[in-house]
């Protein structure tokens, strides 16, 4: 079913940069995709549109079910943005207390959210004890906890090292797998974009615009990785991302 | 406590009473450290009363300082007319020289006492303002981002981002605010003084100067510096209680 159709849609800030041109995408229910490209391909103003931080110049957002009220949309940054004087259980009350609902009244959500991203025992914790990797759990937690429509995801492991941002990433998956949430992800990395995605939107810049569409043959475990079909499609993607830079 | 500044205290201490010894230098010019001692020593009540008499005028002076700063801020921060309306006067009132300024104040505001507390706030407020306005623009555009998304208010905003990001702001200005607000109090005592009308420390520095009581107007200033190194250690100490739990992140 789809969630949300986006139609057309193009935006030029102020200073005249065409940041996107003409997108079209669909996004179903319970999807994972990526949108990937270099700096400058519109897709961090492709993602503050869907979040609606943004309006487009031209073309529209049709959402299944109206646009998304408050606290409908969960967003992760690429830094962890925690409140830095509030503990990690402060932290992902943070969405539910701005909507007012009180702390106890929250505390079953926000325990199962911290459950779900393996940080089970460090409720108390404030962010400076906690290392990046920890820090983006407590991150993605907060986007979770309100059961969000879809959850927007901004370069959310691109300031991790190489080990912890392995981790993480299976660990996306298989709460993706088993909550079927509907996950955009924005992304510069191939390897990430091929191992995560269901669908890898490809973006090309100046100006913005979808290049074309891949649909991921590989299946979401962390095993995926080893798999000769992983090569293959991070092959594929590579191809087309150049094909497209060089005819834009 | 730590050991240099105490060991090279207590040895400049020293050479300057050997030197008031070997010279003979008569104390009405510059008195040793045991005539200042002994100076506080003879009339100790009465310094430590007009020591209370400047600190009350500081800590009042301190208090408005924070309440006028902390709101002004708020209100720049909230309203971009407002900014463009306090902003400019705020800097003005800044770099206005206080000794120019202060003899207006104390013949305009009339009561010794608020005139006195007018000049110290003077000198006081802008530190607090400036950090605090700064501090209350710091949190970074995703979290103000995250804050819409979840449909917060504007009070909620403040309350839950803004006001704490600005805390550790506003305690740098507070601890700057707090020297200038001694500061300032003295210069208004020393401006005031000549009017007539004052028991702070600044007028027995001046009373006891006219009377050549030397060792006594020095005996008062010791008191002064021992009074501002409190105020700035016990406002580092409340900053780094408030601040145990933050990190950099």
């Amino acid at each position: 079913m789809t969630l949300l159709s986006i139609e057309s849609v193009a935006r030029r800030f102020p200073n005249g940069t065409e940041a996107l041109r003409d997108a079209t995408l669909s996004i179903a229910s319970g999807d994972f995709v990526a949108l990937l490209g270099p700096s400058g391909c519109g897709k961090s103003t492709l993602l503050r549109l869907i979040a609606g931080l943004d309006a487009p110049d031209a073309g529209a957002l049709h959402w299944q079910g109206g646009p998304p009220g408050p606290g409908e949309i969960g967003v992760v940054f690429q830094d962890a943005t925690l409140l830095p004087w509030a503990t990690a259980e402060e932290n992902v009350w943070l969405p539910l207390r701005l909507r007012g609902i009180p702390r106890a009244e929250a505390q079953p959500a926000i325990h199962a959210a911290l459950a779900r991203v393996g940080l089970q025992g460090f409720e108390g914790a404030r962010p400076r004890e906690l290392s990046g990797g920890m820090r983006m759990r407590v991150s993605l937690a907060r986007a979770l906890v309100g059961r969000p429509r879809v959850l927007l995801m901004d370069e959310p492991f691109a300031a991790l090292d190489e080990f912890t941002r392995h981790t993480l990433q299976d660990d996306l998956l298989a709460l993706w797998r088993d909550t079927g949430s509907t996950i955009v992800f924005v992304t510069h990395s191939i390897y990430e974009a091929a191992f995560l995605a269901r669908r890898v939107v490809v973006m090309t810049p100046r100006p913005g615009r979808i290049a074309t569409e891949i649909t991921s043959p590989l299946a979401p475990v962390p095993e995926t990785r080893f798999t000769p079909g992983y090569g293959t499609l991070v092959a594929e993607i590579t191809a087309v991302l150049r094909q497209s830079m060089a005819t834009a | 406590m730590s050991w240099p500044p105490t060991i090279a205290g207590l040895l400049a201490l020293a050479l300057w009473q050997g030197a008031v010894w070997a010279t003979g230098v008569p104390a009405y010019l510059v008195p040793g450290p045991i005539a200042i001692v002994q100076a506080f020593l003879a009339v100790p009540g009465f310094l430590l009363l007009s020591l209370a008499s400047t600190l009350v005028v500081t800590f009042t002076a301190l208090a408005v300082s924070t309440v006028l700063g902390v709101s002004l801020a708020i209100a720049i921060t909230a309203s971009r007319w407002a900014r463009a309306a306090i902003e400019p006067w705020a800097v003005a009132l800044q770099v206005t020289p206080i000794v120019a300024i202060a003899p207006l104040i104390i013949a305009w505001v009339g009561e010794p006492f608020a005139a006195l507390v007018a000049c110290a706030t003077i000198v006081a407020f802008f530190p607090i303002f400036s950090s605090t306005a700064i501090g209350l623009a710091s949190p970074p555009p995703e979290l103000l981002d995250l804050f819409r998304l979840n449909g917060a208010s504007r009070w909620a905003t403040l309350r839950l981002l803004r006001l704490p990001a600005a805390l550790p702001y506003f305690l740098a200005g507070l601890r700057i605010s707090g020297g200038l607000a001694l500061v300032g109090a003295v210069v208004a005592e020393f401006v005031a003084g000549a009017g007539g009308f004052a028991s702070g420390l600044a007028y027995r520095i001046l009373e006891s100067g006219y009377r050549l009581q030397i060792p006594r107007m020095f005996a008062a200033l010791v008191l002064l510096s021992l009074a501002g190194i409190a105020i700035n250690t016990a406002l580092s100490t409340l900053g780094r209680l408030l601040l145990r739990h933050r990190g950099e992140t």
